[in-house]
């Protein structure tokens, strides 16, 4: 396979061979590995790893190609079990790529163009606050009619969904980093005249890495978060359900079959901390050389996965084999598409006249035809908007604006029993090294379950109970949001310096006033940031929690989240149009008036530093 | 002027009438007078020398800096490189930067190689050039090191090995050991000045900006000294032949003495500077009054203790004197002088600090009357700390935001430093018990039972 890739150019192919002259031979990254390390056992593994995820794909391209099918029967054996995981990663995968080519365009456009930015920006706050559902009858109807023989379209769809609740923060982490890529590398890159390709590789997305993985994980959460609701939805008179985990729990509660429930949930979190033993933790500890500050040095993460990779004689053959000479190539493409401007244009040339090359550059080609995209997609959709809104009574108006009032009571409520339960757990574990030594791990298992998957059998106990759903969903928000806070909490008592709690106690402050005067101030900022991310969770957390359907039937309680459901199951777009704009008002509007506020304050009275 | 053999003479790089106005994100500042950052700078760069561009912060030495390199474009008048106008960055430079600016991810050979990373130079022949850099500036055996793993020192070393590997024209240095401790700093400096004499690297000329007198006297042929508010050449002088340039020479100890009364003397005109027998300046600008006064950000605090210093030693000090006694910067004294200066405090006088009548009663007061005479001199010379109490009294509340007298600020300073403004004003304000601010609303309110406690006056 090796030599398709190698270069035509004899020249070329000479230099990436290693047939050079140069003296120190001993370090040609060209020098054949495979003869100082021998293959072994765990390069045997890596094969086989790599041979199951290409035939996990190829199973799962049959079901896609095969006759649309829009309501699977699910299979509750144990047996079917690891082919519905799989189902489910592929598609998360699949999702995680497309936030991954959206982030990265967007978010490169979004921070290199100052006009584009001017829209882009308000657009992704917006976007953030729109609920997942929102986007399924619209991103259905469009792809199961665009593939009316096969499932692709179907599969598609429930990809685009996760993608809808993985790709916004991501997104906003990588503009946030590209804009403030430190001044004096820009000023290197553009003294050493790189070309825009290579500041993009070698400066902008590194210096962005580290807070992409942590977004991403973030993501892969909120993504595992909503995947019962995207592999089984109902639109109007259809209804859909795809083969997957999500489908197996929702069967089995169904069916009351408390051991499926049971198995499906353990596969779900033996799934989750594979992922995070096998890809996340490699990952963060490869990421720990991307940081920016030079003089911090901690303790840096540490993946014994990772290890293993680095020392494998199969990924370093395939590396020097493969990997280079295809980049070698890609570069020099990029190279001829992205040409130096000649000594002419630098120095003597007038301004006007270097237009013409630079219009050739390839950022130029992907920031035009992405702006008359989002310009034409603007219009279509504001006439649209304008269209459908016609058909909102005002009486109906009048429901949602209610409606939106009762989920903003059982979002705060949420939100205040979340803060009274974590923070005194969190400053308990985040002060003594002990109890976070032990917690910690227990916390991040227990956090990485996704709330929804629980919601069966949470809600066959609650649903009996007074008040049935209207305070049953104020549980269900709490349980997918208050990892946020707990997480935010422990990071900041962790991070009270020594020396004011060792003043304290010199000066006989205890009890409720080192509360006061120490630890609320010291975590005031983070408990800011994780009430912040609690709140925007809780509100897109609405529409799975107050509007549930088990056992075939379906239980709602007023709401903006069920308003929004409902209208979505129904088909009735002018009011899910009208829902999804007012909670995105109102969720930018609480940000805005309420969070940025809070956060302003936390930065500028209660930063340690 | 130099002591090379190689084409010197020619003028490589040329600044004509360039004027910068402050401006953000390439729009002019609000207000209608934008503060400008140089004023009609003419400088010539020839090929075979070393120019040390020397002045106080504020100075805008370091815009000129990226003026030259194309880094920033001038509002008025034009670059030239080799007699003909540059637009953009210039291709055959590089810069070496106070603060490295070394990609973290990437190792030193990595890191140096990423300098040929635009010319296509072929792979095995970008190792061995990049790997030659390497071992010229002593950083052999450390190729597979990430920076983080660097001592400071050697973090400046992959820097020039990186500027260097490119083989520029011109090599621009942007403080490029104030990062450093001394002995290190010392160490590379002397390094780097061993390859330039020996010519050991192709590089036709080097500009460095700097604020340490030392630095520019040690390794420079020619010395600019720049003048703040706004950034103006106040004069260019002629470097010490080499072998003159020992901390023990009398006229090295000379010039020194010299560059340090031009630099604490900002107000004065050139020519009553001068020594009559040397070193004779090229060119001299008249001290151009100042249009705003700026307030010189230092706490009262360090002003007060360097009076008392002075007052000690008898009412008068030799400022370099000072400088090597405090272990301070020029950069760092001057604002201190500035401030002393300003509230009438001392003055300057052939490169001495002299303390006026009422600096003496200062130093030899107590806390009490260290405020009362201090908020009696703010009043009095002071503009913004007069404007504000001014201000303050007019308002029937006597309170005010602070976007009333920023956008006052901002009509002479950029965004930054009108804040900072404001900023070093409020300092000295609370000091003087004239007024306090309350962070959070961003107000100014009047300090009234003080005043009333003095009340007659």
């Amino acid at each position: 396979m090796a030599q398709i890739f190698i270069p035509e150019n004899v020249q070329e192919r000479e230099q990436l061979q290693g047939g050079s002259h140069s003296p120190n031979e001993n370090r040609s990254p060209h020098s054949e590995p495979s003869q100082r390390r021998r293959l072994g056992l765990i390069d045997l593994v890596i094969a086989l790893v790599v041979i199951a995820l290409i035939s996990l794909v190829v199973v799962a391209a049959s079901r896609w190609t095969a006759p649309l099918t829009s309501s699977i029967k699910i299979d509750l054996a144990p047996t079917a079990l690891p082919v519905y995981a799989g189902y489910s990663l592929l598609r998360m995968l699949l999702a995680y790529l497309l936030s991954l080519i959206f982030t990265l365009v967007y978010g490169h456009v979004a921070a290199t163009s100052r006009r584009a930015s001017v829209v882009m920006v308000p657009l992704l706050d917006i976007l953030q606050s729109i609920p997942i559902l929102s986007f399924l009858p619209g991103v259905v109807l469009a792809l199961v009619a665009a593939f009316p023989h096969s499932n692709v379209g179907l599969e598609l769809s429930s990809v685009i969904l996760i993608f809808t609740s993985q790709a916004w923060n991501m997104t906003f982490s990588y503009y946030h980093s590209a804009r403030s890529v430190p001044q004096d590398l820009q000023e290197f890159s553009t003294v050493a005249r790189l070309r825009p390709w290579q500041h993009l590789f070698k400066l902008e997305i590194p210096a962005s890495m580290i807070g992409l993985i942590w977004n991403s994980m973030m993501s892969w959460a909120g993504g595992w978060f909503f995947l019962m609701a995207s592999e089984q939805f109902v639109l109007g008179s259809r209804s859909f359900q795809l083969p997957g985990l999500g489908s197996y729990l929702q069967a089995a509660a169904n069916k009351g079959n408390a051991s499926a429930l049971v198995l499906g949930l353990a596969t779900l979190i033996a799934l989750i901390i594979l992922l995070d033993f096998f890809f996340w933790r490699p990952l963060v500890a490869w990421a720990d050389k991307f940081k920016l500050e030079m003089n911090s040095e901690g303790d840096a993460p540490s993946s014994p996965v990772l290890n293993i990779i680095r020392r494998s004689a199969l990924i370093a053959a395939m590396t020097t084999r493969i990997f280079r000479p295809i980049g070698a190539s890609i570069a020099f493409l990029l190279n001829r598409m992205q040409p130096l401007p000649g000594e002419a244009h630098l120095v003597a040339a007038h301004k006007g006249q270097s237009q013409h090359t630079s219009w050739f550059s390839l950022r130029r080609i992907v920031s035009s035809v992405f702006g008359l995209l989002v310009l034409v997609l603007l219009v279509f959709g504001l006439w649209y908007m304008v269209r459908l809104l016609g058909g909102v009574s005002l009486a109906t108006w009048g429901q949602l604006v209610l409606a939106a009032g009762a989920t903003l009571l059982r979002t705060l409520v949420a939100l205040l029993i979340g803060v009274v339960w974590t923070v005194p757990v969190g400053v308990m574990i985040g002060t003594s090294p002990k109890w976070s030594k032990r917690l910690q791990p227990v916390v991040q298992v227990i956090a990485s379950i996704p709330a929804t998957a629980l919601f069966p059998i949470l809600l066959v106990a609650l649903i009996d109970l007074p008040g049935g759903l209207s305070l049953a969903a104020i549980l269900l928000m709490l349980l997918g949001t208050q990892w946020y806070i707990l997480f935010n909490v422990i990071a900041g008592a962790m991070s009270i310096p020594s020396d004011l709690k060792e003043a304290s106690t010199i000066y006989h402050v205890t009890r409720w006033r080192r509360w006061r005067t120490l630890i609320l101030p010291a975590i005031f900022p983070y408990l800011v940031t994780g009430l912040l991310t609690a709140s925007g969770g809780a509100w897109n957390a609405s529409i799975v929690s107050e509007y549930v359907t088990f056992n075939n039937r379906t239980v709602s309680t007023q709401g903006l989240g069920a308003a929004i459901a409902s209208a979505g199951a129904a088909g009735n777009f002018s009011v899910l149009l009208a829902g999804t704009l007012l909670m995105a008002f109102v969720v930018v509007l609480l940000n805005r008036v309420l969070w940025k506020r809070l956060y302003d304050l936390a930065e500028r009275r209660y930063t340690l530093s | 002027m130099t002591n090379f053999d190689m084409q010197t003479g020619d003028v490589l790089l040329e600044a004509r009438h360039v004027k910068k106005v402050y401006d953000k994100d390439g729009k002019r500042a609000r207000g209608t007078n934008p503060p400008v950052v140089l004023d009609d700078i003419n400088l010539r760069i020839y090929a075979g020398e070393f120019v040390a561009l020397l002045g106080p912060s504020g100075s805008g030495k370091s815009t000129l800096l990226r003026l030259l390199a194309g880094l920033l474009r001038p509002t008025e008048g034009e670059i030239l490189f080799k007699d003909v106008p540059q637009y953009g960055t210039n291709p055959h430079l590089s810069i070496v930067f106070q603060s490295f600016a070394l990609f973290p991810w990437l190792t030193v050979l990595q890191n140096v190689e990423l300098g040929l990373a635009a010319q296509e130079v072929p792979p095995t022949q970008r190792m061995r050039r990049s790997l030659a850099a390497i071992d010229t500036i002593g950083l052999d055996g450390f190729e597979d090191a990430y920076p983080k793993e660097l001592s400071g020192g050697m973090r400046q070393r992959v820097g020039f090995a990186r500027a260097l590997v490119v083989e520029p024209e011109l090599l621009f240095m942007d403080e490029p050991f104030s990062a450093l401790d001394v002995l290190t700093a010392a160490n590379l400096r002397k390094e780097l000045l061993g390859l330039w004499r020996e010519r050991k690297m192709p590089t036709r000329a080097i500009v460095m900006v700097t604020h340490n007198i030392d630095d520019a006297v040690l390794m420079a042929d020619r010395i600019v000294v720049l003048g703040a508010n706004p950034g103006q050449i106040r004069v260019e002088i002629a470097g010490l032949p080499l072998h003159q340039r020992e901390s023990t020479n009398e006229n090295y100890t000379k010039t020194v003495d010299l560059i340090y009364r031009i630099m604490t003397s900002p107000h004065v005109d050139i020519p009553t500077l001068m020594p009559q027998e040397q070193p004779h300046p090229n060119k001299h600008a008249p001290a151009k009054p100042r249009p705003y006064q700026a307030l010189p950000h230092v706490s009262i605090g360090d002003v007060t203790g360097l009076l008392e210093l002075v007052h000690s030693k008898g009412d008068r000090d030799d400022l370099y004197q000072l400088g090597r006694d405090l272990q301070l910067e020029v950069d760092d004294l001057l604002p201190m002088v500035d401030a002393a200066n300003i509230l009438g405090f001392a003055e300057t006088q052939e490169g001495d600090l002299v303390l006026t009548e009422i600096g003496k009663r200062f130093a030899e007061a107590g806390v009490l009357e260290e405020k009362e005479i201090f908020r009696l001199q703010a009043l009095a010379h002071a503009t913004m700390i007069r404007h504000i109490v001014r201000d303050l009294q007019h308002e029937l509340s006597h309170t005010l935001p602070e976007e009333h007298f920023l956008s006052e600020l901002q009509e002479h300073f950029s965004e930054s430093e009108a804040w900072s403004q404001l900023e070093t004003a409020i300092n000295w304000g609370r000091y003087a018990e004239l007024f306090s601010y309350q962070e959070e609303r961003g107000v100014f309110r009047l300090e009234e039972p003080e005043t009333a406690n003095h009340g007659a006056a």
